[in-house]
């Protein structure tokens, strides 16, 4: 590796960083004194200019990815340059639902944060290396607790901002705490090098307390039940733009980042390159442990789907709703992560591990177009729930009574993020659960996959319950004022797009998918 | 050709959300002529359909990855419930056309249920299928929160909780089939053709069962039919009778019994009589047959009395689908076609003829009130739909009833003395209404003669409906060949196996 190679290779993560910094000398430099209303079209364009930019950099750079010593730190195929172009089209929306808001007079640092951020994600989403893991994530963390605390004004912002801050600090903690026993137990920070190590010397105690800690660290990310306690706080308490951009871009860079640990930690590829005999003996012994490990992604899956579904049932205010339902989608998603087929111990096995290469990577394909959708719909709903608490105070369920009055356009929009949230077709929601699902049931039958996967469909039974509580205030219940409510043209114009790939993405649902595979 | 019923609804829902909202009368007629060309297609693709097996429309590859095709076909069973649906739709507008408000948002929400429906009935691809029925949930929801009556919300939510746990039940066994089969292909043949093992069938079929029949009413998961009928608006409570559970119905003969039937193969062992999922869904359906008409000659709520009836008369055809012989199957679709038209009929003049005049649906109060003299065309058109509907002959229901008595009798005479205690009970409950809210001889007092006001005349489309559900169940009665010619051959294959 040379610096030209690193260079070529973050050329999106550079163009982000190099954009924040621009944003910041304009709007610090250039366009202080102008009406507000200018630094913030300023500032918000030029961030979505640095997205396109990177979006660029990263369709025309060769995928090769980075290299140190021979072992790969950054990854640049497959999966992860779906998921880099996700977030970046996904950072590019949440730039511009800033438009429109008026909660901080310091836009110029909100969008050089969130580019920031981004380029964090941009770099989780491809490291194959724990320091570079963490260090990614670092990046991504810390903009994202100073935009959560952006609305000043507000205090709610502020203890959800700490909440946050405090939640994240620990779970850094216990992740950073597991990848030093990674790194004790192997002697390595390279995922395929712990893998082939670990596989070498089987399974002691002291691994599987390593996998519970880095499993606790990212469940913190994803906020799946038990580290979930900090997602309605933040989701309430951040300003929109902020909690979009938290649901939406550092969902799906954790997301891809368990698609990676899982397919070199859950997944035994890594272990095939080598003398037949070791690559045998190594994956008996990767059969042996790994179960376990998956279980225990099982078992979050399983209660963050049961607690995040329930608890959404109660909540009055909608961004506590969505935070919930925020966490059951990710326990549908770590399903898919944690589906393993059982290896009986018969015959050879890497015989085995060749039947399962197929359907892991359907899997993880089917993660990811899940994580995706999500976010691009979550997005939407963020932006339909800014716009009525701008204009009613408030994201009570009671502030959407009779909204298909005040803008018959912005109660479509949530109808559609809302069914296709509760995976109604023909819309995208759908499509995906149905697409994870049946990849779950093919990587692994048995009782155990089958009984979880009967869990979540039942549970998105439950889930239109609540989403319909809200349709219910939007559509049917007569509503108490009846001022029409008029959205940022810009906001529109992001809804519309949201809404239509929705439908369209629900509708033809081989495009996406079509367009993952071919990465 | 039929494959344009569900465009042109889909079509027609669309165009309605946006038109403006100041032109109620634009909008029904809008409605009226989306919903004739429906039945025109309908029409057209029934008599073109006659005599042939199964016709292909459209075979598009969806999700080649995973063997997902846009399927649409149909064969007789779907040509008649096509024709079913075509029909209870125009009427179905014909009787919403006093919706004052919000007039264009209902007529979207209803075509779209429209073409649900439709394209559940032409679906020969499961997942297809699937979406379609579920596209069908969400209207009804909203048709019956916003436009219904009696604790319409309860009820709207409550249907749609029930539609909605059922689907899932039908999604986790399509899933489970589809992965079991190796999932290459989610066509109806494939997985037919799957082999899939008899012990996973003996699971798989009850779940995928009761998923749909969650929504044909079965009991004890009717509850959703007789709360969601009463607060629907008319028109969607004879949508929701007469094609919404009708869907439920269609679901477990196209899916249900035809991908799993090893399901129903006995279990080995008998506890109390029973020894299959077969006899436990012909005893469910035989409850459900008398404890519908004895609950119904209880009520004294009118449209109660359809409500129920109607989860008495859905018994029929899920104990018709259980006798697994050409004559009974036949007969469980004929009722379906014969339900969904009289069960419209009979919503129509409670929930709108009368209803809408009287401003009461209590039968105590209906009974002062000589409807027989004051509005002789209400009284007239429930005698006739009354008689059809107890199984006169010459009515469609008596050709129906009497090919699934037929067929019960052949596997289990007892079934068919509680058919005969449902049947009579039947009689009971419908001439009980009848008598009560039309033709009692209870003199008012001087107080409500007083305040007898003359009731607004019968408009064109109430007669215009009536004459069309009417003049069906007739010809249909009279002429029954003309349903059985294209039934028969279709449930012959079904019950081949493969549905080819």
């Amino acid at each position: 590796m040379n610096f030209a190679e690193l260079f070529r290779v973050t050329l999106p993560e550079t163009a982000l960083e190099i954009t924040a910094l621009i944003v910041l000398i304009v709007d610090l430099g250039f366009v202080r004194q102008a009406a507000f209303k200018t630094r913030v079209i300023t500032a918000s364009l030029l961030g979505v200019a640095g997205c396109a930019a990177a979006l660029c950099a990263l369709c025309l750079q060769a995928r090769t990815g980075l290299y140190l010593d021979g072992s790969q730190i950054l990854a640049n195929n497959g999966l992860v340059t779906a998921a880099q172009i996700g977030i970046l089209v996904m950072t590019a929306l949440t730039l511009l639902l800033l438009i429109c808001s008026t909660y901080t007079r310091h836009v110029g640092e909100f969008v050089s944060l969130v580019l920031m951020s981004a380029s964090g994600a941009l770099l989780v989403s491809a490291a194959r290396d724990l320091l570079v893991i963490f260090v990614g994530l670092e990046l991504l963390s810390l903009g994202l607790y100073i935009l959560t605390a952006f609305a000043k004004h507000n205090p709610q912002s502020a203890e959800a901002a700490l909440k946050y801050y405090l939640f994240g600090g620990m779970s850094a903690a216990f992740l950073l705490m597991g990848f030093s026993y990674f790194y004790g137990l192997t002697g390595s920070t390279n995922l395929y090098a712990i893998q082939w190590n670990l596989a070498q010397q089987g399974p002691s105690p002291l691994f599987y307390v390593a996998w519970i800690l880095v499993v606790a660290g990212l469940g913190f990310k994803i906020a799946v039940v038990p580290f979930h306690l900090w997602a309605p706080d933040t989701y309430e308490g951040a300003p929109a733009s902020a909690a979009a951009f938290i649901a939406s871009v550092s969902k799906v860079a954790s997301f891809a980042l368990l698609i990676t640990i899982s397919q070199n930690l859950l997944q035994p590829g890594g272990l095939i390159p080598g003398p037949k005999d070791l690559v045998e003996h190594n994956l008996r012994a990767f059969y042996q442990t790994w179960p376990q490990l998956a279980a225990i992604l099982l078992l979050l899956a399983a209660a963050s789907m049961i607690v995040g579904n329930l608890a959404a049932l109660v909540q009055t205010s909608v961004r506590r709703l969505l935070a919930y339902s925020a966490i059951a989608h990710a326990g549908y998603i770590l399903l898919g992560i944690a589906a393993q087929r059982a290896y009986s111990g018969q015959g050879s096995a890497f015989n085995f591990f060749l039947t399962t290469t197929d359907p892991a990577a359907r899997s993880a394909s089917a993660v990811l177009y899940y994580a995706l959708t999500y976010g691009l719909t979550t997005i939407g709903a963020f932006a339909v729930v800014a716009v009525v608490e701008r204009a009613t105070g408030s994201d009570h369920m009671d502030s959407f009574l009779g909204l298909h009055k005040r803008s018959p356009l912005l109660a479509a929009m949530l109808l559609i993020f809302f069914l296709s949230l509760a995976g109604i077709p023909p819309l995208v929601g759908f499509w995906a659960k149905f697409n994870l699902f049946a990849a779950v049931l093919g990587v692994s039958a048995g009782p155990a996959p089958f009984a979880l996967v009967a869990l979540a469909v039942a549970l998105s039974a439950v889930s239109l319950y609540y989403y319909l509580q809200v349709l219910k205030r939007v559509y049917v219940l007569p509503g108490l004022d009846e001022t029409p409510i008029k959205p940022h043209p810009v906001t529109l114009a992001v809804l519309l797009f949201t809404a239509a790939s929705v439908i369209v993405f629900g509708c033809f649902p081989a495009l996406l998918q079509n367009w993952i595979a071919s990465f | 050709m039929l494959a344009w019923t569900i465009y042109l609804s889909f079509a027609g829902a669309l165009i309605l959300a946006f038109t403006p909202k100041d032109r109620p009368a634009l909008a029904r007629w809008l409605a009226l002529v989306v919903a004739l060309a429906g039945l025109g297609v309908a029409v057209a693709g029934f008599i073109a359909g006659m005599g042939q097996a199964r016709t292909v429309f459209v075979d598009l590859p969806w999700v080649p990855s995973m063997g997902i095709h846009f399927l649409l076909a149909a064969d007789g069973i779907s040509r008649v419930l096509v024709l079913l649906t075509g029909i209870a739709a125009v009427a179905g507008v014909l009787f919403s056309w006093n919706i004052e408000l919000r007039t264009h948002q209902f007529f979207a929400f209803f075509l779209a249920l429209i073409g649900g429906v439709y394209g559940v009935f032409l679906s020969f691809d499961l997942f297809l299928l699937f979406v379609f029925y579920e596209i069908a949930i969400v209207p009804k929801y909203f048709l019956i929160a916003i436009w219904g009556s009696t604790r319409r919300e309860y009820a709207a939510m409550k249907l749609a909780l029930y539609s909605f746990v059922g689907s899932s039940m039908v999604l986790i066994g399509l899933l489970a089939a589809y992965a079991t089969a190796g999932g290459h292909s989610t066509t109806l043949d494939a997985l037919t053709h799957a082999n899939l093992s008899p012990s996973f069938q003996m699971w798989a079929f009850p779940l995928v069962f009761t998923g749909f029949a969650i929504l044909a009413g079965m009991w004890p998961f009717h509850t959703w039919a007789p709360t969601g009928h009463v607060a629907a608006p008319t028109g969607a409570s004879m949508l929701l009778a007469g094609v919404v559970m009708k869907l439920g119905a269609y679901g477990c003969l196209r899916v249900a019994i035809a991908l799993f039937p090893r399901g129903l193969d006995p279990w080995g062992f008998s506890f109390l009589g029973i020894d299959s999922w077969r006899t436990v869904f012909a005893l469910l359906a035989l409850i459900g047959i008398v404890y519908g008409a004895l609950v119904a000659l209880a009520q004294t709520d009118f449209k109660f009395v359809i409500g129920y009836s109607s989860v008495s008369h859905m018994g029929f055809v899920l104990l018709g689908l259980m006798t697994l012989n050409q004559i009974g199957m036949t007969g469980a679709v004929m009722q379906m076609f014969s339900h969904g038209i009289l069960a419209g009929l009979l919503f129509a003049i409670v929930g709108r003829i009368v209803y809408a005049r009287t401003h009461t649906r209590q039968l105590a109060e209906l009974e002062t009130m000589h409807l027989s003299k004051r509005l002789p065309f209400a009284a007239w058109a429930f005698v006739i739909a009354g008689m059809a509907s107890m199984g006169l002959p010459g009515f469609s229901g008596f050709v129906a009833e009497l090919q699934i008595v037929v067929g019960a009798w052949k596997v289990n005479p007892w079934w068919v003395a509680a058919i005969g205690v449902g049947i009579i009970v039947g009689v009971a409950y419908t001439w009980r209404a009848l008598q009560k809210a039309f033709f009692s001889d209870r003199l008012p007092s001087a107080h409500e003669l007083e305040h007898e006001t003359k009731f607004a005349a019968i408009t064109w489309p109430e007669v215009t409906g009536v004459a069309l559900l009417t003049s069906v169940s007739l010809f249909v009665g009279l002429y029954p060949k003309i349903l059985l010619d294209s039934i028969e051959p279709a449930v012959k294959a079904l019950l081949a196996g493969g549905g080819q």
